[in-house]
């Protein structure tokens, strides 16, 4: 697939939080205030790219030649865990300051499934490790724009007041729905 | 084929550790570091620890009840150098107030430099003490009384209400829980808390995993939970559950001292089987004439013939309006909201209502 439109698809066709509805818990609880999602957004971009990137290099050098594809959720998994926790202490040390602005949320990525869901992808989708990284950094920005996006419209619930009973998470949940309409306009435009 | 699995997932599994071992060693240790307390005294630190671990490896006890996770907000100090930008996991405990005096939750502040803090003179008084289990009794199905007497001639003095924070060893680390003293301050030597046992709790499932005669660290005494003494007005006390505790401190210390006060002694548990020193409570209060005691279960069983329903519906229908009392409340959240909005619309000022949440 040409790169270029690897990366458009992934960001923005084939939306990793818009078209999968992956990562769905930090999109809904993290998106009240767009400074706090977009260092969600960062911190996610950051940690997919490394971990795709380190999980496709894991597979193709170690499990496929080893013949133990079937532990690759297990090693992932170990894998993301701990690249989220190296990050941590690295970016504590040298970055304080992105570590203010990003750094609480690193331990909340080790659990999203959007991160697992791109090593996953990467493999089902036999991606090459210039593609992997390509595919995985775009989703990351995909991902960053979508909340971002919704943390723009959810400040203008202030203004809108929507029924009481749908309450905070299901007016983010239908919000979150009718972007997704959107996106599915984009079908066919760049196909993953 | 599941040898080579197996190989693999082992080494792979060592690699991990010794990687993660290594960062912590290597780029999560800022060295040793100089913490300066009250611009008199210096200590070292280890840098990439938290300040309050810091401070309580050097004796220096702050009082903290959920265990270091930036829940309870009781460890503020104010940080004047060293301390960096507030952290998110703090904002939500600081006030702007706060923020602007320099107040940092030192649980969540790493050290990373050296640093200049100032810590309030009643903490500089809590100090570590040793004991051994000397009561354990079952009081419910799952809280238990644990009597504590003092190694030595050792004794603490506190006041009435307030709370130790027993030593928890948890594996390679060392924890701390924090737990009401039910005992009368007139007794130096020996202690008493009452431990509601928590499936997989920390502290709970180690305490209630010991026995007599086996040793207990705490430290202490902490809060500023405690009945008022310069005060003439009656005591309202609300307790809920094994919020008992620190509420039964208050009763003995009165009982003990004759106050010329009326005590009103509201507690609501869910069953008989949860209501304790209930009968010691009935007696009491059948010789003190001052002392008012309303038990009420919100389950009970068909042969309870006291009051029923939440302890708060109880209280508006108990106690009177015109009461210019002072209320201490210890419970559940929710009772303690509940119990404040009754006490405020019987007249009781918010400022003359402390309370324990836990």
């Amino acid at each position: 697939m040409n790169p270029v439109l690897l990366l458009f698809a992934s960001v923005i066709t084939s939306n990793i939080a818009l078209t999968y509805f992956l990562g769905m818990c930090p999109f809904v609880t993290i998106s009240k205030q767009i400074h706090v999602a977009a260092g969600m957004g960062m911190a996610v971009t950051m940690v997919m790219t490394l971990t795709a990137s380190a999980n496709w290099l894991i597979q193709n050098i170690i499990l496929v030649p080893l013949g133990l594809e079937y532990l690759q959720f297990l090693v992932f998994i170990v894998t993301i865990a701990t690249i989220v926790q190296i990050l941590e202490i690295v970016i504590d040390r040298y970055f304080p300051i992105l570590y203010l602005s990003f750094g609480i949320f690193l331990p909340l990525i080790t659990v999203n499934c959007a991160i697992l869901g791109i090593s996953l992808f990467m493999v089902l989708r036999s991606y090459g490790f210039i593609e992997t990284v390509l595919y995985s950094f775009g989703s990351g920005v995909g991902w960053l724009l979508a909340i971002i996006t919704m943390g723009g419209l959810r400040r203008n619930l202030v203004f809108s007041k929507p029924l009481r009973n749908f309450g905070d998470p299901g007016i983010t949940a239908i919000i979150a729905g009718i972007m997704a309409l959107g996106f599915i306009g984009f079908t066919g435009v760049a196909g993953l | 084929m599941i040898l080579k699995a197996l190989i693999f997932s082992n080494s792979f599994a060592l690699i991990i550790a010794l990687l993660l071992i290594f960062m912590d060693r290597v780029i999560n240790n800022y060295g040793p570091c100089t913490l300066t307390i009250n611009d008199d005294k210096e200590i070292q630190a280890r840098g990439g620890s938290t300040l309050l671990r810091n401070l309580f490896e050097s004796k220096y006890f702050i009082p903290s009840a959920c265990g270091g996770k930036g829940t309870c907000g009781y460890c503020k100090l104010i940080v004047t150098e060293g301390g960096g930008g507030v952290l998110p996991t703090e904002e939500l405990m600081l006030s702007s107030a706060e923020k602007r005096e320099g107040y940092r939750l030192t649980c969540q502040l790493k050290v990373k430099n050296d640093m200049k803090l100032y810590i309030p003179e009643e903490y500089l008084n809590i100090r570590e003490y040793t004991g051994r289990i000397t009561v354990f009794d079952p009081l419910t199905v799952d809280i238990r009384r644990v009597g504590i007497t003092l190694f030595g001639d050792d004794e603490i003095a506190y006041k009435p209400g307030q709370y130790v924070q027993v030593k928890i060893p948890a594996g390679p680390e060392i924890d701390y829980r924090a737990y009401s003293m039910a005992s009368c301050p007139d007794e130096h030597d020996r202690i008493e808390i009452n431990v509601k046992l928590i499936p997989d709790g920390l502290g709970s499932t180690y305490i209630h995993s010991l026995s007599v005669g086996e040793p207990l660290e705490f430290s202490g005494p902490y809060g500023d939970f405690f009945l008022r003494h310069d005060s003439h007005r009656d005591i309202i006390c609300v307790a809920g559950g094994v919020g008992l505790a620190p509420i039964k401190s208050i009763l003995l210390y009165w009982d003990r001292h004759n106050m010329n006060r009326m005590l009103w002694l509201y507690y609501g548990a869910k069953s008989t089987a949860d209501l304790y020193d209930h009968e010691q409570f009935v007696d009491l209060a059948a010789r003190e004439s001052g002392l008012k005691y309303f038990p009420a279960l919100s389950e009970p069983a068909d042969d309870w013939t006291g009051k029923t329903g939440f302890i708060h519906t109880v209280m508006e229908k108990e106690l009177p309006g015109d009461i210019h009392g002072e209320a201490y409340l210890c419970g559940p959240p929710i009772m303690i909201d509940a119990v404040t909005a009754v006490l405020i619309a019987k007249g009781v000022p918010e400022e003359r209502i402390w309370y324990d949440k836990f």
